[in-house]
């Protein structure tokens, strides 16, 4: 197997067993969330009898499925739907630093849900995620133009920049907004910190077909990523159509981060940090790359919810929050680590 | 044929002398003058130049000759821009130290290397919409402090570089929209304008045409020339390489292959030994300098008619 | 004009210093008279070894924008909810009498509130001219720094933790964009000199600074959670006399110390490789500028909060008005002075009696700007 740079591109069988490992931990970090609580700890038995044979008498199993469940479900979708965006960002964009929150993306959702909560009055998931949706599609469009201008094309740093500069925009015109008016923002700040406390499974339903086709999109557009990586020029003279697969592919991630952010708020890092561990074990092989980014993502989000409720005792700290100051410091030094060109 | 010169003794107690001119091109070979050469101004002792944890140049000693046109020539990462960097003070060595004028080239002040040292960096960023003769009166920033931002003397400087480079006409357009030949002579405009006794260029000639080529080539030239401006390029083009310089320094896998005239150094044994390349050097018909002519694979099969050994030209 | 032969270099051995007239001679005859030089529209002004270079057109520019300034200074004391005729204004400005129950509103309310969104535009215009040409790239913006991030930070730990009046919240909010920027310039430049370094490692330190805001804000009441989005978004109500004495005084010092650093931007600006040839420490300069470039904003930010996009728009506007690359700090400075007067202008009296955010509509004017660019986008040769 060729070997690039340290990273080993391994064959199939390994990456078989890594998937299969990236499931386990999945599980495991689902267990774990479904186990531990801001107040009380319950038994591993008590979690799989409440998923499997359910007794509401039995205190433990009750909050295991009424209240850590619908959460846990939550972070296991939003974090794969993340995870996976990210992946398909960063083979779109070519930018190893692609993240919904470095491109606008959350700011654009944000804004929308804004309008949303104080234009138009609509203040459940299921009906703010069309604005979170429009928000995504257009701030990243914008973003994405912006970044390709001038001489060299759309290279990572030009990306981010016009990213920040795009998302100041619009939180600008969002705290214009909230600052006006006060009811909305205090439906706007517990929604923006980033969370996955949730009660029920409404949520999750509402932003789960989205989810899915935005995913099944994402899946589908792996081989045309591939194809991208090596520039459109080659793609093209491969047989690609350049237009159309990243038409898919930016389809997907809008669906994706705005299903993601519509349920849970806006959410850093871990598209941008997923896709890297991912890539370290599976390759630059998006078909591979893909699906461990969504298990990755999925775990990753599921664990922090678990660290934030450990940290957070009695209370708790948002995943947004615990995913912010994990992924940022990662990030920084990613940025300090690599030789980031001069244009 | 290998030569690693040792460098001479930076406080040189030869007489001084004025630079002289190459009186009759470099095709009557170097040191044809009774004149004894200046001592070098700019030195490499024993550097060791790496990038991260990979070593690029180990245990490396020249002497640019003071006054020449020095060409460093080798095939693609054997270390010649490194080199150049190193010289220009863009990179420190691991070991070894470089010096300017006897003194170690780290220990200056900035601005006292670069009123000395100029440099053309390779793919220089151009702002975008600056005008020409505002590029180039960049160029008198080492001379220039906040109270004296624009002296007579900057100002002259800068038509000079402009009239010198033939881009006077072309002093209110904008940089972008030139064309590469025209770019590089701004740019090399800039460099004079520094007005540096040593002018370190990398690579200038890549990316233009022949005829572009022969022209920044012939301006260099005219600097050595004129002025006595001891010029250090780094070419990738052999030939054009051993038709202006007056010393070659040919370098592979980091080191020193051979230094000196290229009619004394360059053969078909060189050629292969710092390319790998099969080749047969003769006389180049204009200059009388060595030129050398490939031989590929394809190639051999006519080789049966002619000698069977290449002599040196 | 081409220098002698005496200038001529020799070498010498031992490396005597170059022979290169710097200038101190003087060609221009007389010492100690002041020789005016013209080409085109760049005039040499000479005394002795002293010597500068105005571009005659940018300051022209600087006159019609400082007229501006002062135009909308005095056209926005006028209206308010009381309007104030003008006669009155000037009267009461420039001292040949006025009315002086227009008196109070003038001098306590309205001066001082336009007087800081004057300082504060023009600290948000210079920062942002230091870093676009710092960066490279137009859209590169102290914002994005981590100096609103922490400026926000700061007051909602404020506000959180130790509760109280407006200006301690300031006080607060100063310190935690310095201690920002600090951090930021830290992690930039522990390796390597690349000024997009910097941008990136502030864009990921907003995002963690702006997560603490977002938790703290759920933390807190409604009431204060109101107060902390304040920190959001530029406001300039309320801003008083005692705003506007530190900040003029800050902004003395930092305008002198910004326009010496900022000569080593004309060498910067041609890369890293070509600004070393030209004897400039690079990470030495690129520290100092974005120290200063982070101060203006810092104090800027602490004055009235993030105003969006002025340190954005301002220097591109600067350009296009002066017409040449080498726009200078001061038409950078009173462009942006000109937008956040008249921004204030009309978020005072958009929607009146209710008050925007100046930021607000900084924001608005920002939005057009970046959909312009992106219609710049087709041109060709657009270098950012």
């Amino acid at each position: 197997m060729p070997s690039t740079g340290g990273r080993i591109a391994p064959g199939t069988a390994r990456r078989a067993t890594v998937l299969a490992v990236l499931v386990a931990l999945a599980v495991a970090a689902a267990l774990a969330s479904l186990a531990v609580g801001a107040r009380s700890s319950a038994g591993l038995d008590d979690v799989v009898r409440a998923v499997v044979r359910y007794d509401p008498a039995v205190d433990d199993q009750l909050v295991v499925r009424d209240l850590r469940g619908p959460r846990t479900v939550l972070a296991l979708l939003v974090g794969g739907a993340l995870g996976l965006a990210g992946g398909v960002m960063q083979g779109l964009t070519r930018n190893p630093l692609a993240d919904p929150g470095l491109l606008g993306v959350n700011a654009g959702a944000a804004l929308a849900v804004v309008l949303g909560f104080s234009v138009f009055g609509v203040v459940t998931p299921g009906g703010y995620l069309w604005f979170a949706l429009g928000g995504a599609a257009v701030a990243g469009g914008v973003v994405f133009t912006l970044g390709t201008l001038g001489r060299g094309g759309a290279s990572p740093a030009k990306l981010a920049i016009a990213g920040a500069a795009v998302s100041a925009l619009l939180g600008s015109a969002t705290a214009s907004l909230l600052l006006i008016d006060a009811a909305t923002l205090d439906l706007y700040r517990f929604w923006v910190v980033g969370s996955v406390a949730t009660r029920d499974l409404t949520s999750a339903a509402a932003v789960a077909p989205v989810i899915a086709v935005g995913a099944v999109l994402a899946l589908a557009s792996a081989r045309s990523l591939n194809g991208l990586a090596l520039g459109d020029d080659v793609a093209r003279s491969l047989g690609q159509h350049v237009g159309r697969a990243r038409a898919t592919a930016a389809a997907a991630v809008i669906l994706l981060c705005g299903g993601a952010t519509a349920a849970a708020g806006p959410i850093w890092f871990i598209g941008l940090t997923v896709p890297h561990v991912a890539r370290a074990v599976a390759g630059p092989d998006h078909r591979w790359l893909l699906p461990f980014s969504a298990l990755l993502g999925a775990g990753l989000l599921a664990a922090a919810d678990v660290v934030g409720r450990v940290i957070g005792r009695p209370g708790e700290l948002e995943v947004g929050v615990v995913a912010a100051f994990l992924g940022g410091p990662i990030f920084i030094a990613f940025v300090r680590r690599r030789r980031i060109a001069e244009l | 044929m290998t030569i690693t010169p040792d460098p001479p003794a930076p406080d040189s107690s030869a007489a001084p002398t004025a630079v002289d001119p190459v009186a009759a091109g470099p095709a009557t070979g170097a040191s044809a003058t009774a004149t004894v050469d200046p001592a070098p101004r700019l030195v490499a002792e024993h550097v060791d130049l790496r990038y991260d944890e990979r070593s690029i140049v180990t245990d490396l000693s020249v002497a640019l000759p003071t006054g020449r046109f020095t060409v460093i020539v080798g095939p693609n990462a054997c270390g010649k821009s490194t080199l150049l960097r190193a010289l220009a003070r863009l990179l420190t060595p691991r070991h070894g130290t470089v010096l300017l004028d006897g003194q170690e080239i780290r220990r200056l002040p900035s601005r006292t290397v670069a009123q000395r040292l100029g440099l053309l960096p390779q793919q220089p960023l151009s702002p975008d919409g600056i005008t020409v003769s505002d590029l180039v009166s960049r160029g008198r920033h080492p001379h220039q402090r906040w109270f004296r931002q624009w002296s007579a003397a900057d100002e002259a400087a800068v038509a000079e570089a402009l009239r010198g480079t033939g881009t006077a006409a072309l002093a209110d357009e904008s940089v972008d929209e030139l064309s590469g030949g025209q770019r590089q002579r701004v740019w090399i405009a800039l460099a004079i304008a520094q007005a540096t006794d040593i002018m370190l260029l990398d690579e200038p000639t890549t990316f233009l045409d022949l005829a572009h080529q022969i022209d920044v080539l012939d301006l260099l030239t005219d600097l050595n020339r004129d002025a006595g401006r001891t010029i250090v390029c780094v070419l990738h083009d052999l030939n054009l390489a051993c038709r202006y310089a007056h010393h070659l320094i040919a370098m592979r896998d980091g080191r020193i292959v051979a230094e000196g005239p290229p009619t004394e150094i360059v053969d078909a044994a060189l050629v292969g030994d710092v390319f790998d390349l099969d080749a047969r050097v003769i006389p180049d018909p204009v200059s009388a300098t060595p030129l050398i002519v490939p031989i590929g694979r394809h190639d051999k099969e006519h080789r049966s008619h002619a000698e069977p050994h290449p002599h040196p030209a | 004009m081409s220098r002698g032969p005496a200038a001529r270099p020799t070498a010498a051995p031992g490396g005597a210093a170059v022979a290169v007239d710097h200038g101190d001679t003087g060609h221009d005859g007389t010492s100690g008279a002041v020789a005016v030089a013209r080409a085109g529209r760049v005039v040499a002004l000479r005394a002795g070894p002293l010597s500068t270079r105005i571009d005659t057109r940018s300051v022209a520019v600087s006159l019609v924008l400082a007229a501006l300034v002062v135009a909308g200074l005095c056209w926005s004391v006028t209206v308010g909810d009381s309007s104030i005729p003008l006669s009155d204004v000037l009267g009461e400005l420039f001292g040949w009498g006025g009315n002086p129950d227009s008196d109070f509103v003038i001098w306590h309310l309205r001066l001082p509130r336009i007087l800081t969104g004057v300082l504060v535009g023009a600290a948000f215009g210079l920062s942002g001219q230091v870093f676009q040409r710092l960066v490279h790239n137009p859209l590169a913006s102290p914002d994005i720094l981590g100096v609103s991030s922490g400026a926000a930070a700061g007051a909602v730990l404020h506000l959180a933790f130790i509760g109280g009046s407006s200006r301690a919240v300031t006080v607060s909010a100063l310190v935690g964009a310095a201690l920002t920027v600090a951090l930021v310039n830290l992690l930039a430049f522990g390796r390597g000199r690349s000024s997009y370094r910097i941008v990136l490692v502030g864009i990921g330190l907003s995002a963690m600074l702006n997560a603490a805001v977002a938790h703290l804000s759920t933390r807190i009441t409604l009431n204060d959670a109101q107060r902390a989005t304040v920190w959001l978004t530029g406001s300039l109500s309320g801003r008083d006399w005692s705003y506007v004495r530190p900040l003029a005084v800050v902004l003395a010092v930092l305008l002198p110390l910004t326009m010496i650093a900022a000569r080593q931007l004309r060498a910067l600006e041609l890369g890293d490789d070509a600004a070393q040839g030209l004897g400039v420490e690079i990470g030495r300069a690129k520290l100092l500028l974005s120290l200063t470039g982070a101060a203006l904003a810092a104090v800027a930010t602490a004055a009235a909060g993030p105003v969006g996009f002025v340190a954005l728009v301002s220097p591109q506007i600067a350009r296009r008005l002066v017409g040449t690359r080498a726009a200078g700090l001061v038409p950078a400075a009173l462009v942006g002075s000109v937008v956040v007067v008249f921004a204030d202008l009309l978020a005072r009296r958009l929607f009146a009696p209710t008050e925007l955010p100046v930021g607000a509509v900084t924001a608005i004017v920002g939005a057009p700007y970046l959909l312009w660019l992106l219609a710049r986008a087709n041109r060709i040769g657009s270098n950012p």
